[in-house]
């Protein structure tokens, strides 16, 4: 293998810069809605003073000029009236009716949201019943029924637009209120005592203001559509007064014939809204920070790739050979160095135990061996992973997939929240067998049935149709070790499979894993941040800190005589091993943040061997005895002579 | 599932019964005698009187009400004045057509809108992707009475491939094909909105999900990105995507008012505002209240799709 396997790895830093791109476009976008709206809103204010013709002058001998006709830059409809006139004063008319209809509609909202949330109990049952019952009707079915009531014609038409938006605002601000009910500043204006009224208005009103806004922005390009539909319909304005929905019913008469007559207010309608649209998504946007911080990109099929060279492979012929792995986050401008040179070996049929506290890159090496660390942001910038001597984070999608599930498979923490919800679990280990193997699904099915009863299930035949959520949590991780085993992988990777279980069930599934590779003869690489589960499954250890491994060995030997004071510190914590809380917080101080390492040791600060020496250049991870490494410069031992 | 349906049903009555108190409220307001409304200025006196005793007009307004829902339990939703028909037959007859238009709509809108929103997501910040973006920006910005406009003056007028409007061909007609030919452009120019609405929406609820642990999980398996993107995250995004369709339908409904009055579809909203414009009462109230009905019964289905969907729903 050489740097040119690097060449083929799919779209580097590109997700970072197209979604700066976006937003810069989106806001772009924004600007044009603003601009396009302010000039329709200026155009239909200054009405008045511009020199237009006369909106309702009739010239039967010019009816339906075309546009560009002299004297009608627009033309003429059927009665001969300029259209350009009626146009501006229609735009007038609609953008009226609608910014009315939308005050309307959040004043008598506002109102009921603010009641019924302020008052709580059964006043807020029924006014909430009540716009329930509103909210069932299709909306249009409504404005119909009170424009029948009141009868055709522009203001029952606002009135009937007005109502039907009712209850998206009382909903909202109810909301809104319900949540500031009982803040101590509405109590201390009750114990002050003010009246109900005054603190609705007085105390209530101007902290859900902001949510009154935002509702009436979102809503008002709606109310001039639905009034303008209205007024189309015939509903609406009555002639001669044309607002831009009764021009294009109008229009619509002569359409065939005369069809600018149509097109014109159709086009101003359209305007209106999409730049009504336009505005609202971009500060929507702009006010969504998950958008900015790219917490809104899906990870793609595999980690990107972007490394500058790979390294020669290592003489060790292991199964799997991890070489100076480097992975790291790119959130927008900043970069998050979780690994900074992972190395690690895992023989045939061998338990590694990788462990660590949260945080210090254990969960992050073992997604990177097979690219399912979320990608964005999660970048490899650098290393190999070889899988029995083909190195696979270069090598096409379609070879690394035919190794994940097949040849390594994994193991995940909660199993809740790693099985599809929605599919059976037998149906889910059919799926793992069927992206691999050409068979029928009854015979899928069938050793499927096989592999829950190996992992101790009782009454698999039926188990084998549940759901997740209809399982306990130490049956739906036994599902995931069936899973994983179904293939007969030759390494699996476990990334802390018990930690979400209880004690009794984490001692189940580490014997029933235990009888399982020795029965199989599979390799684990196992992902943890208990020691006392290490020592009854590894056969190796190595202990990560802060993105890199600082002490690797034969299990007995570093828990008998740990040689790395984390390490040390480490087996300090656990009171004893097998038995109760062994969670790794005993030690003083935090592990470093990955962004802000220190030079030298990143255990430096914690470590009360500290020298001067410690806190300067990079520390080797040195041959320490014949089986063992470790990253320090001062490491302890009993065994006087272990370091090289 | 069973009990899960039949208490889904039992909670809808209140709401259908919650419909036609607004209903009948609203028609309340009428200004000036009732009886006269209804039977418009044409009416004798006798006739006026006639009305008033069957609808119990000279009674308090709580009694009207009962006498109106009795009347309706019966099937009896009164007789239209303006087409001198029993307003059942009229409102089913014609609601028939509308349920062509808008379901047809309604599956173009899903269909198309769920395929958008999914390559959108899958493709997130491709080229794909802005294209969809963009497309959908302008088809939820258009109305859709003038989109149906511009439709019938290029496929109808310009290029004649379509008929320019109504349900079946005058003559000759009547069969599926001349349905189909004279569906097309109404169910398309109804479909627009809402499918644009239903790409977003999908777009972000497929993106929700891809970032969850079991499409991990998926691909840890080593499952086709075909079958990740389409089966895993797909069927958990339709959690969130069937009630918007459910949404959606209502607005389908409602968008049909126009299409229909544009295409001049035989349907349940055109009658409407005919009888709107002609003050046919009765005509109105007992097709809102149908129509209002049914859509209540049509969300109950989603729900019951839903719970079909997520067997977390119903346990
Ligand atoms: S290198 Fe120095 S600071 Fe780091 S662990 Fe060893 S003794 Fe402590």
């Amino acid at each position: 293998m050489t740097a040119g396997d690097v060449a083929p790895t799919p779209q580097r830093r590109r997700p970072a810069a197209g979604a700066f791109l976006k937003l810069f476009l989106r806001n772009r976008l924004a600007a044009a809605g603003a601009i396009l709206l302010t000039a329709v809103v200026l155009l239909s204010v200054l009405a008045p003073l511009l020199p237009l013709q006369d909106p309702y002058a009739q010239d039967t001998a010019q009816k339906f000029l075309r546009p560009f006709s002299p004297g009608h830059l627009l033309g003429t409809d059927h009665l001969g009236r300029d259209i350009l006139s009626r146009l501006i004063w229609g735009t007038r008319l609609s953008l009226v009716v609608g910014l009315v209809a939308s005050f309307g509609a959040a004043f008598f909202g506002s109102v009921i949201g603010i009641t019924a949330g302020y008052f709580g109990g059964r006043t807020d049952n029924w006014l909430m019943r009540a716009i329930d019952m509103l909210m069932a009707f299709p909306y249009i079915l409504l404005a119909l029924a009170i424009v029948a009531a009141l009868g055709p014609g522009l203001v029952n038409a606002l009135i009937a637009v007005a109502v039907v938006n009712i209850p998206f605002f009382a909903r909202n601000i109810r909301g809104v209120t319900v949540t500031l009910a009982h803040k101590e500043f509405v109590d201390a204006a009750r114990l002050a005592g003010m009246t109900d009224l005054r603190i609705m208005v007085s105390e209530i009103l101007p902290n859900v203001l902001p949510v009154i806004v935002i509702a009436m922005s979102t809503t008002v390009g709606w109310m001039i559509l639905e009034t303008a539909g209205l007024s189309f319909l015939g509903l609406g304005s009555q002639p001669p007064v044309a607002d831009l929905g009764s021009m294009l019913g109008e229009g619509r008469n002569a359409l065939i014939t005369d069809p600018h007559a149509s097109i014109v207010p159709g086009l101003m309608i359209f305007v209106i809204v999409m730049s009504v649209n336009l505005l609202g998504d971009g500060i929507r946007d702009a006010l969504d920070p998950r958008l900015r911080s790219g917490a809104l990109t899906r990870p793609m099929a595999r980690t990107i790739v972007d490394r500058n060279a790979v390294p020669q492979p290592p003489a060790d012929p292991a199964l799997l050979n991890v070489q100076e792995l480097r992975t790291e986050f790119r959130v927008g401008s900043r970069t998050l160095k979780a690994l900074s040179g992972v190395t690690l070996q895992v023989r045939p049929g061998e338990c590694l135990g990788l462990i660590g506290e949260s945080g210090s890159g254990k969960s992050v090496t073992a997604l990177s061996v097979m690219g399912l660390v979320a990608s964005p942001p999660g970048v490899i910038a650098g290393g190999a992973v070889r899988y029995a001597g083909t190195e696979v984070l270069g090598a096409p999608f379609s070879e690394l997939r035919k190794l994940r599930g097949d040849r390594i498979s994994y193991i995940f923490q909660d199993p809740l929240a790693t099985l599809h919800p929605l599919y059976r679990v037998g149906d889910q280990i059919v799926e793992a067998i069927q992206a691999h193997h050409a068979v029928s699904k009854s015979k899928a099915r069938a050793r499927a049935l096989e592999l829950l009863e190996a992992v101790r299930i009782p009454n698999a035949s039926s188990r084998i149709d549940n759901f997740p959520h209809e399982l306990s949590g130490g049956m739906r991780q036994r599902v995931g070790i069936a899973m994983a085993l179904v293939n007969e992988p030759d390494l699996i990777i476990a990334d802390e499979p018990t930690t979400a279980l209880d004690v009794t069930v984490q001692a189940q599934i580490l014997s029933l894993l235990d009888d399982l590779r020795r029965e199989r003869g599979v390799a684990i690489l196992f992902i943890t941040h208990d020691f006392g589960v290490v020592a009854q499954l590894c056969d190796r250890i190595a202990v990560m800190y802060a993105g890199r491994i600082v002490e690797t060995g034969p299990t007995a030997a570093i828990l008998a005589d740990p040689a790395h004071p984390y390490t040390r510190r480490l087996i300090a914590c656990v009171p004893e091993l097998g038995e109760g809380q062994r969670e790794l917080h005993a030690i003083p101080g935090l592990p470093p943040a990955v962004d802000d390492l220190p030079p030298g040791c990143a255990f430096a600060p914690r470590c009360d061997k500290a020298q001067p020496a410690c806190r300067t250049g990079e520390i080797p991870l040195d041959a320490f005895g014949s089986e063992r490494a470790v990253r320090c410069l001062f490491p302890e031992s009993d065994q006087a002579g272990g370091a090289a | 599932m069973g009990s899960y349906i039949l208490k889904r049903l039992l909670a809808a009555i209140p709401v259908i019964l919650g419909i036609t108190v607004i209903v009948f409220l609203i028609m309340s307001l009428i200004p000036g005698d009732p009886a006269t409304a209804i039977l418009g200025s044409y009416a004798t006196p006798e006739n006026v009187e006639k009305l008033n005793r069957d609808l119990g007009l000279d009674k308090p307004l709580v009694q009207q009400y009962f006498i109106w829902l009795g009347n309706m339990l019966q099937g009896d939703f009164g007789r239209s004045f303006s087409l001198n028909r029993p307003v059942l037959d009229e409102v089913l007859e014609r609601f028939g057509a509308t349920l062509v238009l808008a379901g047809t709509s309604l599956v173009i809108c899903s269909i198309l809108g769920i395929i958008a929103g999914v390559v959108s997501a899958a493709r997130q910040y491709g080229v794909a992707d802005k294209a969809i973006t963009f497309i959908v920006l302008i088809g939820i910005s258009i109305p859709s009475f003038f989109l149906g406009m511009m439709m019938i003056l290029l496929f109808a007028v310009n290029l004649r491939w379509l008929p320019v409007s109504g349900m079946y061909a005058i003559y000759g007609g009547g069969d599926l094909p001349d349905l189909i030919r004279h569906l097309l452009m109404p169910a398309t120019a109804l479909a627009v909105v809402a499918t644009g609405v239903i790409a977003r929406l999908s777009r972000s609820a497929m993106l929700e999900v891809l970032r969850q642990d079991f499409i991990r999980t998926a691909r840890a398996k080593g499952v086709t990105e075909r079958n990740v993107i389409w089966r895993h995250a797909l069927k958990a995004a339709m959690v969130s995507i069937i009630p918007v369709i459910g949404v959606q339908a209502g607005f389908v409904l409602s968008g049909a008012v126009y299409i229909e009055t544009v295409f001049q579809w035989p349907g349940v909203g055109r009658m409407l505002v005919t009888a709107i414009l002609t003050r046919d009462i009765l005509l109105v109230q007992g097709g809102v209240v149908i129509v209002a009905a049914c859509y209540v019964l049509f969300n109950l289905a989603v729900d019951v799709a839903q719970s079909l969907l997520d067997p977390r729903v119903t346990t």
